[in-house]
């Protein structure tokens, strides 16, 4: 018997769409295995990974509420991918982001929500911005490679974080723990369903993914981002530029991410920390392609990527599991996805093993 | 018995299905020893499928091939080479960063760089009139050369049957002449060949039977030497070749192309660098540049579109404008469209829909409204008026680039920037692997736009086509234009000179491009 791959006359459109569901089956059978092996019940454990923490209406909004930064990063990453802009600092972006709008929050304490609000959103979209402009400005004044660039630049946000919770922003009553006062109502998005955490950040996150599909799908600069990626040569046929190109994709990518760090701070989180993202920025890379970087995969994706993070807090919990386990599932799925993503291309065939004289026969026959 | 002798090939039943398509069904062919055999037909006839079989390249799905009389399996090109079957294939496969000597010893079993391969290599190459140099980088090398190379390594072999794919694409009138001496001299020597091409006039002076192909089977077996051009053009197409109509006079047009003492260092290293380059394209003419590619036409119309810009704004006038420093979307806006001289990935996005593809560059087409928003049923409208105007073959306009055959693809190409109503026009080797049908669409809807008072500059190797269309040609070689002749006034003989580099004054030796000192 021999199993062997060949290639597809056509990428098949059908396995493009069922390979994210084949990556996500796989990363549950493989948790089942994982758990079986740590001598946990299977069954009791897949319940409380995935089952309880979205058994309440809570726990609908917690999903809803993880899943909004999620959605934000992973469209903005998205429509830089589609154009072979690899913005892999989304994390950074949105530290940045957080700071800006929080700094804001602040600074001016007393204005009326109606307005401080939108100008939080605003400063920190323009922070996130401004932060995934440095490896933009690099990659088209220097051609340096921006995968590493904006990844560096995560360290340096996170840092610079870290730096204004222990000194300059500290809070004087807050005991000499690092972080900074607690914001003010008017600072914080207002809440969407009574006895959740669920804010108008997902409302907002909705409204982004809208305007993702509505950018690529129907218009001109987003159909031109589609043929950067896809044809380079095509692309400066059509006198697209490369430049404009990476801006765009890098900028649009900082911006999304700079407002889901305002999201968290205004919103689950109501100050400033050292550590405001369990990695919201990274998780989004994987929530984009196994989105197919399509608006609407993402949403679902970002979903599925949420109950991951709330399963692995409940299996901490629960199961007495360490928290890298929300690590470990991320990774599988990612993993799991760039297998199944083979069959795209390619195909399974099975079949027995031949001797030389019966294949030359079936080469004839054929 | 012996009065019959044992054909060196002799295929029977030769059949290949592809999931779309059957490119050989049911092929008898039988070349004997020392014959020149042509494969006659148009791209996509099956020619190559049928080569590649011969070669072991493609296992054929029924059939038989006997070699010297014996049924044979080739399975390899291994194999092919142990027969004595030897191929020079259409693209090149040689190193360009090591030499002669180097390239041939690769392909040549147990055989070292030395001074011995030196002299088989020098000894093969003067006997069949092929000169060349073991010691020089392939780099350096005319494409006329490499192709020598690559035959004097299938040559060290010792092949029964040379196998040779459209080996005249490449070359100027001049050395197709060389090559054809070359072939000869081996078949009297009693080596088969076997040389796939579509040109009827090469066939008729050079071989002694052909077997036509059409739509993958056997259309025609005749000896070309007794057929008139005509006749073989039926057989190979069905149907009698359609001409365009070229009309002397044309009215004289706004557009406008002139370029201004362009010089460009190349951006590849072995690109080459245009040097002082001066030209005029008014409007109701056709200009043709000939010359073997490879000799700057890739870099003069990168920088004419606007893909490379230039420092010197005004080296490139569009209209009145200088355009030097303007994207090709902003030359685009004044009135300079362009058919790239590759499809896939260049002049169209295959992946993408043909709408999506007519969106490409007819965005300026009303297709996109104030705001920048994508009026789909307008593309829809323009893709398909498009389709419908230059009768492109294909199941409609959401249909993807890459499903269409190379030639409707091209319909589509040059059918989009046509009906953008354009003042200049630069069409790259538009017919390049295009079937004779559209390729004569394709030259009328050039000579239409010309008539309709466009400035029209094509770019082609084929002389026959630019005698066909064009109003004037100049020659291009080694990053020189040669002077502007009108086409009346020159003839195949003249432009092979000037291929040569007869109006370079500066006394560099024309075979290879030398380059300037940083």
């Amino acid at each position: 018997m021999m199993i062997s791959l060949e290639a597809r006359s056509e990428p098949s459109r059908l396995m493009a769409w069922a390979s994210p569901l084949l990556a996500a089956v796989a990363t549950l059978v493989a948790g089942f295995v994982l758990f079986s092996l740590l001598g946990k019940n299977p069954v009791d454990a897949f319940f409380v990974f995935f089952i309880e923490p979205v058994a309440t209406r809570y726990g609908i909004g917690e999903l809803l509420l993880k899943s909004s930064p999620l959605m934000l990063c992973a469209l903005g990453l998205a429509i830089g991918y589609r154009a072979n802009v690899w913005n892999i600092g989304a994390e950074g972006q949105l530290t940045i982001g957080a700071i800006c709008g929080g700094g804001l929050a602040l600074w001016l304490p007393q204005l009326n929500g109606a307005l401080l609000l939108p100008l939080m959103i605003a400063a920190g979209a323009a922070g996130g911005i401004a932060w995934a402009a440095i490896p933009a400005w690099l990659r088209t004044r220097f051609n340096a490679n921006e995968i590493l660039t904006s990844l560096m630049l995560v360290y340096i946000a996170v840092l610079a974080l870290s730096y204004l919770v222990q000194e300059p922003w500290r809070d004087p009553e807050g005991f000499n723990f690092p972080q900074s006062s607690l914001f003010g109502d008017n600072a914080m998005l207002p809440l969407l369903l009574p006895g959740t955490r669920l804010n108008v950040g997902f409302l907002l996150a909705v409204a982004v993914i809208a305007a993702g599909w509505l950018f690529t799908a129907r218009t001109l600069a987003g159909f031109r981002m589609r043929v950067a990626g896809l044809a380079p040569r095509a692309a400066s046929y059509a006198g697209i530029s490369t430049g404009r190109t990476v801006w765009i994709g890098m900028l649009v990518g900082g911006a999304t991410a700079g407002i889901a760090g305002v999201g968290e701070v205004a919103g689950p989180i109501g100050q400033l920390l050292p550590s405001i993202s369990p990695g919201y920025g990274f998780a989004a890379i994987i929530v984009a392609f196994v989105g197919r970087l399509h608006p609407l995969g993402i949403a679902l994706a970002s979903l599925l990527m949420s109950l991951l993070y709330l399963g692995g807090e409940a299996a901490q919990i629960g199961l007495e599991l360490p928290s890298a386990v929300t690590r470990l599932f991320q990774g599988m799925l990612l993993f799991f996805l760039l297998a199944t993503d083979v069959f795209i291309g390619y195909r399974l065939r099975f079949r027995r093993n031949p001797g030389p004289a019966a294949a030359a026969a079936e080469s004839l026959a054929r | 018995m012996d009065a019959a002798p044992v054909p060196r090939l002799q295929l029977s039943g030769i059949t290949k299905r592809f999931p779309a398509v059957v490119a050989n069904d049911g092929i008898d062919l039988t070349v004997m020893p020392g014959e020149i055999h042509a494969v006659l037909g148009e791209n996509g006839a099956g020619k190559s499928t049928l080569v590649k079989i011969v070669y072991g390249v493609v296992r054929p799905d029924a059939g038989t091939i006997r070699w010297n009389g014996e049924v044979l399996v080739v399975d390899s090109p291994a194999k092919a080479r142990a027969l004595g079957i030897g191929m020079v294939f259409q693209q090149f496969s040689l190193f360009e960063t090591l030499t002669v000597a180097e390239n041939i010893a690769l392909a040549l079993d147990k055989s070292r760089v030395g001074r011995e391969l030196d002299t088989r290599i020098r000894e093969t190459s003067t006997r069949y009139g092929l000169a060349l140099d073991p010691r020089r980088h392939i780099h350096t090398l005319s494409v006329g050369e490499r192709q020598r190379v690559e035959i004097v390594r299938c040559l060290l072999q010792t092949p029964e049957l040379l196998i040779m794919d459209e080996p005249t694409s490449v070359l100027t009138p001049a050395a197709i002449g060389t090559l054809f001496g070359t072939l000869r001299r081996l078949a009297d020597e009693g080596c088969s060949i076997l040389y796939i091409s579509h040109k009827l006039d090469e066939i008729r002076a050079l071989c002694d039977r052909a077997t036509v192909l059409r739509a993958g089977r056997v259309t025609g077996n005749c000896d070309p030497r007794r057929q008139s051009s005509a006749d073989l053009a039926r057989m190979m197409i069905g149907h009698d070749l359609p001409h365009p109509q070229h009309r002397a006079a044309a009215a004289r047009g706004d557009g406008l192309l002139e370029v201004r003492n362009l010089s460009l260092a190349a951006e590849d290293p072995f690109g080459t660098d245009l040097r002082g380059i001066d030209l005029r394209v008014g409007g109701g003419e056709i200009v043709g540049i000939a010359g073997i590619s490879g000799n700057g036409q890739k870099e003069l119309i990168a920088a004419l579109a606007g893909e490379r810009l230039i420092d010197a704004a005004d080296a490139i006038v569009v209209n009145g404008i200088p355009a030097g420093q303007l994207d090709a979307a902003a030359r685009r806006a004044l009135g300079l469209c362009y058919v790239p001289e590759e499809r896939d990935g260049h002049g169209a996005v295959p992946e993408m829909s043909l709408e999506e593809n007519a969106l490409l560059t007819a965005y300026g087409q009303q297709l996109v409204t104030r705001w920048g928003l994508i009026r789909q049923r307008a593309v829809g409208a323009f893709a398909q008026a498009t389709i419908a105007r230059f009768d492109v073959r294909t199941a409609g306009p959401g249909a993807a680039a890459r499903s269409l055959s190379g030639g409707n693809l091209q319909k589509f190409i040059v059918g989009r920037e046509v009906l953008q109503g354009p003042r200049v026009m630069i069409a790259a080797q538009p017919t390049w692997g295009v079937d004779i049908g559209a390729s004569a669409e394709i030259r009328q809807a050039l000579i239409d736009l010309r008539d309709a008072g466009v400035a029209v500059l094509l770019v082609s190797e084929e002389l026959e086509e630019l005698f066909e269309v064009c109003d004037k040609v100049a020659v291009m070689t080694q990053g020189r234009l040669s002077p502007v002749r009108a086409i009346r006034e020159t003839d195949a003989e003249e432009l092979g000179l000037l291929m040569g580099g007869s109006f370079v004054t500066s006394g560099q030796p024309p075979s290879f491009a030398t380059r300037d000192p940083p």
